[in-house]
């Protein structure tokens, strides 16, 4: 059975907490590049809540936007990479092949979105966290870029899950990092394909838009917003 | 010229048999800033680029713009020598190769830059069509494959277009020189004996170059400029930046062949045989590429400004007016306030005329490759992720030592190669026949540069 891996970002909800940041970096093993790389605009979080201010005082508010890679269809990445690194899978994943990168950064270019990251040094872990490093994925090298996957390895996991157990998969089964460490429930990962998930439904809704939508990238993330 | 035929032989020969004092300190100069180049390289390879300046979202900067101004550089050489010889435009004859082998030196280190650019050298080698076990080939959808066979072409296309023409130079060489030197000249003029038959081949052979290498030529700054123009970055997606590159390109080429041809002049003592003439006329091109530089730059300018688009605007203001305002304003002092006076006003189009618009001009036209690449990436849609971009020394070494090697190799293939083609000066004063050069003056005019039309064919 063939899958549409999708989010939905409901912007009215999320609060900033930035708990999706620090799970992602502790399930992806990203790098903390330090305080000094960062001042370079090296800092390295293949999911970051922008943040931004409406109306003007004293009627100001504060929105907050998850951006992470949309893992868009009509990906401006993709054609670019002169040796495949970059590809789009079966189930609308847009994949990096780390063996595959030479580093030509043209992907992080062409990316609309500025979601993609570079490894311009050899990443190091500060003690102890180089201990919690996670098994299921790769670390990358020096000269290769990285990007947010949609957590693909508990992806896969759930799909072999699934099969062992001879049976379909379920909404809502698969989180991804930021999506189970969200606690006011702002981000919604699931299949659109399937006509019932609760990202096909709200995907659907009239407070969804997508990001740069105009440009069209056809982007996997969709983001709620007008309460 | 009033020189005989064996004069110029030994005039142009000689650099080839002698050195001065100053030709070895000029060696030692250009050789440091290339050993310079490769420690910092060395050192770039065990870090990773992350000692460049380059962060997120300014993934490009000195490395691509050094990359784009050695490539336009190379325009200078094959396609001007190319159009001139299709042309036959006789006051060609003296300034060919040099600039055939500013092509061939100046595409040498453009393509060498990608390499070392990108964050794993070591695997370069999958840009190559090679049968892999694992079945993959480079994309072809991307720009930069394309780039890589375009400047392969085109490297190997102006190898054998400076190659042709030096065929019956080294074989005067190889009948002058002994020993060793007698072997090797011997070995690269393949036997030539200057038959008739040979002649026609050679003849035959570089006709088919010139006519090739020109859409070559073309396509090469066209590809390069895709790199650009294919991605949805404001400023970048651009159905300009084809023509723009090509005839930025040869603009910087040619000043870049002024500047050379004048340092020649100095160094080798060829005063008799580049002389005022050349450089007014490479000076009108020039002039014209200016003008047509300054139509480009406005064109795409007011299509953004009125097409108005946010993103756009938020680069073109950056240029325009803001942090990169004052780059963009002596780009435009260096390209064209300062070189058109100087190259429309007769007077001023003298050799010393010419070499500062030229020097303005190759300083402008850097400039602008890294106006066209900074400012759209420090710029990119979203605000939260813009960034700015500052170069280390790491790239400033690179870059200096990027000019020391193109000195380098200019200043040993002085040593080994004639750099004024000896046997197409002679051609030329064969082959005007008294009679037709007066009714050529007739017809055109009396003046100087009327004689130099040609009329052999």
């Amino acid at each position: 059975m063939p899958h549409h891996w999708a989010m939905v970002v409901d912007t009215d909800r999320c609060t900033g907490c930035e708990a999706c940041v620090v799970a992602c970096h502790a399930e992806n093993n990203i790098p903390t590049v330090g305080d000094d790389q960062a001042s370079r605009g090296r800092a390295m979080h293949w999911i970051r809540v922008e943040r931004s201010w409406e109306g003007e005082f004293p009627n100001a508010r504060l929105r907050f936007q998850p951006v992470m890679c949309q893992q868009c269809e009509a990906a401006p990445c993709e054609p670019v990479c002169p040796t495949y690194a970059s590809y789009h899978t079966a189930d609308g994943l847009n994949a990096q092949v780390y063996n595959r990168c030479i580093g030509t950064r043209f992907c992080a270019n062409a990316c609309p979105y500025n979601v993609r990251f570079f490894n311009f040094f050899n990443p190091v872990w500060p003690k102890p966290l180089h201990l919690q490093l996670n098994p299921d994925v790769s670390v990358r090298s020096v000269g290769i870029m990285e990007k947010c996957t949609f957590c693909v390895q508990r992806i896969r996991a759930s799909e072999e899950q699934a099969e062992v157990e001879k049976r379909e998969m379920k909404d809502g089964e698969i989180k991804p990092a930021c999506v189970q460490s969200c606690a006011p429930m702002a981000l919604v990962f699931g299949d659109l394909d399937d006509p019932n998930s609760e990202v096909s439904r709200l995907s659907k809704s009239g407070r969804s838009v997508k990001l740069l939508g105009d440009l069209g990238t056809q982007p996997n993330v969709s983001y709620l917003q007008g309460s | 010229m009033k020189k005989s035929e064996e004069q110029i032989q030994e005039d142009l020969l000689r650099p080839l048999f002698e050195a001065s004092p100053a030709y070895w300190i000029a060696v030692a100069l250009a050789g440091s800033l290339v050993l310079a180049g490769v420690c910092t390289l060395l050192y770039q390879f065990y870090t990773g680029i992350g000692v460049w300046g380059l962060n997120s979202p300014v993934f490009w900067a000195f490395d691509i713009t050094n990359f784009v101004f050695w490539i336009g550089i190379s325009h200078a050489g094959t396609l001007i020598s190319a159009i001139l010889r299709l042309a036959n435009a006789t006051w060609r004859r003296p300034v060919t190769r040099c600039a055939e082998a500013i092509t061939v030196f100046a595409l040498s280190i453009g393509a060498i830059i990608p390499v070392f650019h990108i964050g794993r050298p070591w695997l370069a080698y999958y840009m190559l069509p090679y049968p892999s076990e694992r079945g993959i080939w480079p994309n072809f959808r991307s720009p930069l494959a394309w780039d890589f066979f375009a400047i392969n072409t085109y490297l190997i296309g102006s190898i054998s277009f400076l190659f042709l023409p030096m065929i019956p130079d080294f074989a005067m060489v190889r009948d002058r020189a002994k020993g060793l030197r007698r072997k090797l000249y011997g070995l690269v003029s393949l036997g030539w004996q200057g038959t008739p038959r040979q002649w026609h081949r050679l003849e035959t052979a570089m006709h088919i170059m010139a006519i090739a290498i020109i859409p070559v030529a073309v396509s090469v700054h066209t590809i390069v400029s895709w790199d650009f123009a294919m991605t949805p970055v404001p400023m970048w997606r651009s159905t300009i930046f084809g023509p723009y590159f090509v005839v930025g390109a040869i603009f910087s080429g040619i000043a870049a062949l002024i500047l050379a041809m004048a340092l020649l002049r100095k160094t080798l003592h060829l005063e008799e045989y580049l002389q005022p003439l050349h450089f007014s006329n490479l000076g009108k091109l020039l002039l014209t590429f200016s003008l047509l530089w300054f139509y480009f730059t406005f064109a795409e300018r007011l299509t953004t400004w009125y097409g108005n688009s946010e993103p756009e605007m938020a680069v073109f203001w950056s240029t325009v007016r803001g942090q990169f305002a004052p780059l963009f304003w002596t780009m435009v002092t260096f390209n064209f306030i300062i070189p058109v006076p100087i190259l429309a006003i007769k007077r001023l189009r003298t050799i010393a005329g010419t070499v500062v618009a030229s020097s303005c001009i190759v300083a402008g036209m850097w400039l602008e490759r890294f106006l066209i690449i900074v400012p759209s990436l420090s710029r990119k849609y979203l605000p939260y992720a813009w960034g700015s971009y500052r170069p280390t020394w790491v790239e400033m070494t690179l870059m200096a030592s990027g000019f020391g090697l193109m000195a380098l190799l200019y200043l040993v293939f002085s040593k080994l190669v004639p750099m004024i083609a000896i046997w197409e000066l002679k051609v030329g004063m064969q082959e005007a026949p008294a009679s037709l050069v007066r009714e050529a003056s007739a017809v055109h005019g009396a003046g100087g540069e009327s004689a130099v039309t040609d009329l052999s064919s």
